[in-house]
């Protein structure tokens, strides 16, 4: 079993109060960080090669460092807990039961970045986890983490939980900025980045919870020591949530070493497929990223064993790869259909897009109407490669990266499965009787039950 | 204070112009004027904020700036992105900008009812002409269209929102030109719509304003619905004392009758200066106005149809944005016709022409 950072202590009772937190070791990060200076703090993060846990996986250290720092403006942190990614999960499971982890993280980057208004915008959805914030927040205030002259250091830093409204739009930085502000979440047009004008046209940076949550173990073990872990540019460890057809879904912490396979079959992680079914295909990261077939998700195109990294999970592109995302990590097996699957994900997104702009807005729509028809039997040839023609014209022509994420998982799912759109189409009866079954991209593995 | 501004090099479809600091790559393409100028529904010079979210004026920029000539991997909104120096840009002659416009142009028709024919804004719509620019016949979506009912805002304005094509403009006019935001969008993504949420609350000196930043037909003036056809109608400028506003108007005459009245615009469409809704709605009589002159329109050809005066014809601009290639896109016929040849006049054949006839050489 791989090292573990994040969830060390989760196990212990009662980690969710001050008390037992502090007594595990708890806020010496914090303690460890007054005492350098914040160039230190952010020089440190930098050594660590953290990178954003949110989903584009852009390095954490380098983000902060673009952070403008004009005299007297202020500037904010807002922590990004908006996790709406469909399979995503691993925010909450962090925020549920060990908040004080989050807090104790914010406080340390807010130092860093000389933030004294600090903010969490969280889920509307997640409204129970908002209680148990507050409740964190109010016991660190109380132990003076939070507050005027915290510690002596004359450094004031507040934080305040904020709820959204349940939109999956507002995940997106410059939305959630604009809902923060209290208006409509719509992306906003960069540039101007955040980092220059961000929340209240202040110099802004918005971080993922549990990018947030790593400074802890960064500033406790070193940046060097962190960088250690992992391989590559993939460095600490990462926090996936797995779900779908496998025995043991949930949340689990790897360090960036094993590979897909033994995440998927090892008994300490995923632990199977249930029922004796086979794996049909797998999307790694969330569900923008592109779907993997079986075959492509063990190995690379290249023959090599895929690993569950940034780089292991991107190799090959789009065209045979896909992404590390935000950690979603959804497994299908031989009896989940991929036109159905598809569908789902395109009424998520038609459902979830602003209408700002226009490929997104009526595009996504577009999309979910032809799949509805492929999927009831009336669809025809052409809608794949007009499907195709569509996704195309989204992809990358969008104000925010939601349009991509509209037209990733319909690409992917029609390159890599193409065959059972035509077969949805060529059988309309029979495909609403049963599904497609295994195909040559089932992974050839011997069912072991 | 023109010194202090830094002038910019900036090369859209290989003509160079420059701008200084601050400009946009669509203004900046507007300076150079013709075919180079990326279309626009929703931008909007005099609105701040607006632009970016229709995406048809998207660019490619194939060499960022002289000091970073990296060029940028997607294709940028030109409305909302700043020039650089030494900037190479690629409008009409990107094959992916061209290819790009095109899905725009389909997703932005893919809701609108294309009821042209019983559409006030036929004629003087934006819509229409992007997607005779733009646009490919036919289309592919084969599912019924989104529709709303049709909404009074206020005692002169409706709203059509099927029509819509939600460019903001009207958002942007109510939110800066009036005093309180009593006009905004709900829901979201394909069923948001604009909306008061209170009918008949749009009661500001200057809420006609939205009918004329509307790029389609979605914003009318009720006070001349199907009253006429644009083009039936003729274009004068018209002046008055006006304590609201300006009072500079376009006034719509069919004979001696006022049929509408707007405020100018200049060649892209935009408003030059806001007008008053007692100057828009309640000025219906020639002897209100001071009238200046036939308005000068050569954006829309179906309403200069029949104004020829003050017609100005689009800049020839192939030569320059091909790299000087003036490619002959007509040949003379005669020249390589086996059959009709010149110099010989068929008026003065004795009777009909036969191949014979043509065969001079062959005959001799």
């Amino acid at each position: 079993m791989g090292r573990k950072l994040l969830l060390e202590k989760i196990d212990v009772p009662g980690i969710r109060g001050y008390d037992v937190y502090r007594s595990n070791g708890g806020y010496d990060a914090v303690e460890k960080a007054l005492k350098m200076s914040p160039d230190e703090v952010v020089e440190e993060v930098k050594k660590s090669g953290l990178r954003g846990r949110g989903g584009a996986g852009f390095p954490t250290g380098l983000k902060w460092s673009f952070l403008a720092k004009p005299a007297g403006v202020p500037r904010y942190l807002v922590c990004n807990a908006d996790e709406s990614e469909p399979g995503t999960f691993k925010d909450r499971y962090l925020m549920e039961f060990i908040p004080h982890l989050l807090i104790e993280g914010l406080i340390a980057s807010s130092w860093a970045l000389g933030c004294n208004h600090t903010y969490i915008y969280i889920r509307g959805e997640y409204a129970w986890i908002v209680e148990i914030l507050e409740n964190a927040i109010a016991e660190a205030t109380a132990h003076g983490w939070l507050g005027t002259n915290i510690k002596g250091t004359g450094f004031d830093c507040r934080i305040h939980v904020q709820r959204g409204a349940g939109a999956y739009i507002c995940g997106e930085e410059t939305a959630l900025i604009e809902s923060l502000e209290g208006k409509r979440g719509n992306p906003r047009i960069k540039p101007p980045f955040p980092a220059v004008k961000g929340l209240w046209d202040c110099p802004t940076v918005v971080n993922n919870v549990e990018t947030l949550a790593a400074i802890v173990p960064i500033l406790n073990i070193g940046g060097e020591e962190f960088s250690k872990i992992g391989v590559g540019k993939s460095t600490g460890t990462k926090l996936i949530s797995a779900c779908g057809n496998i025995k043991r879904p949930g949340v689990y912490e790897i360090d960036m070493t094993i590979t897909v396979e033994e995440f998927i079959y090892g008994e300490q992680y995923c632990g199977g497929i249930p029922n004796g079914k086979r794996l049909k295909a797998c999307i790694p990261g969330g569900s923008s990223v592109p779907i993997l077939p079986a075959n492509l998700l063990l190995k690379t195109a290249k023959g090599e064993t895929r690993m569950m990294t940034y780089e292991g999970l991107s190799d090959g592109g789009f065209a045979t790869g896909s992404m590390m995302g935000s950690g979603g990590f959804i497994v299908l097996d031989e009896d989940q259909c991929v036109v159905r699957h598809t569908l789902t994900l395109a009424r998520f997104y038609r459902h979830e897009s602003c209408g700002q702009c226009s490929p997104c807005r009526e595009g996504t729509g577009w999309m979910e109407k032809i799949l509805h028809n492929i999927e009831h039997g009336k669809g025809k040839l052409s809608d794949i490669d007009l499907l195709w023609d569509i996704q195309r014209k989204i992809e990358g022509n969008t104000i925010c990266p939601l349009g991509d994420a509209a037209a990733w998982p319909v690409a992917a799912a029609i390159r890599h499965f193409r065959d059972e759109f035509e077969w949805h189409v060529l059988h309309p009866e029979e495909s609403q009787r049963r599904n497609y079954g295994l195909a040559h991209y089932a992974d050839a593995r011997e069912v072991t039950m | 204070m023109a010194e202090d501004i830094k002038m910019l090099k900036v090369t859209i479809d290989n003509i160079t112009v420059d701008v200084p600091q601050g400009t946009t790559i669509l203004q900046a393409a507007r300076m150079i004027g013709g075919d180079v100028a990326p279309p626009a529904m929703c931008y909007y010079s005099k609105l701040k904020g607006s632009g970016g979210k229709c995406r048809t004026c998207l660019v490619e920029v194939n060499k960022g700036s002289e000091a970073d000539p990296r060029p940028m991997p997607k294709l940028v909104a030109s409305c909302r992105t700043g020039v650089m120096d030494g900037m190479e840009v690629k409008n009409i002659t990107s094959d992916r900008v061209v290819d790009a416009r095109n899905g725009v142009v389909e997703f932005l028709l893919l809701n609108h009812p294309l009821d042209c024919p019983v559409c006030d804004q036929a004629g003087e719509c934006h819509l229409q002409d992007l997607s005779y620019n733009h646009g490919k016949e036919g289309t592919r979506y084969e599912f019924s269209r989104r529709t709303f009912e049709k909404h009074d805002l206020g005692p002169y304005i409706q709203l059509h929102m099927t029509r819509c094509i939600l460019c903001y403009r009207c958002v942007y006019v109510a939110d800066q030109l009036t005093e309180k935001r009593v006009h905004g969008i709900l829901s979201r993504g394909d069923h948001s719509e604009i909306a008061t949420h209170i009918e008949k609350s749009l009661d500001n000196d200057f809420i006609g304003n939205v009918i004329d930043v509307c790029p389609v037909g979605a914003l009318t003036d009720k006070t001349f619905r199907f009253k006429n056809r644009v083009w039936f109608t003729k274009p004068v400028d018209a002046h008055r004392e006006c304590t609201t506003c300006k009072g500079h108007v376009t006034l719509w005459q069919r004979g001696d009758e006022v049929l509408r009245v707007t405020a100018r615009k200049d060649q892209w469409g935009e408003v030059e200066d806001w007008i008053c809704n007692t100057c828009r709605f309640d000025k219906k009589k020639t002897s209100d106005w001071v009238i200046e002159g036939p308005t000068k329109v050569d954006r829309h050809s179906v309403i200069s149809q029949g104004h020829y005066t003050g017609l100005k014809k689009p800049e020839e601009i192939f030569k320059a944005v091909h790299a000087g290639r003036d490619p002959k896109l007509l040949m003379d016929i005669h020249s390589v016709s086996e059959v009709n040849r010149p110099g010989i006049a068929l008026s003065e054949l004795p009777g009909p022409a036969t191949s014979e006839t043509f065969n001079v050489d062959k005959k001799s």
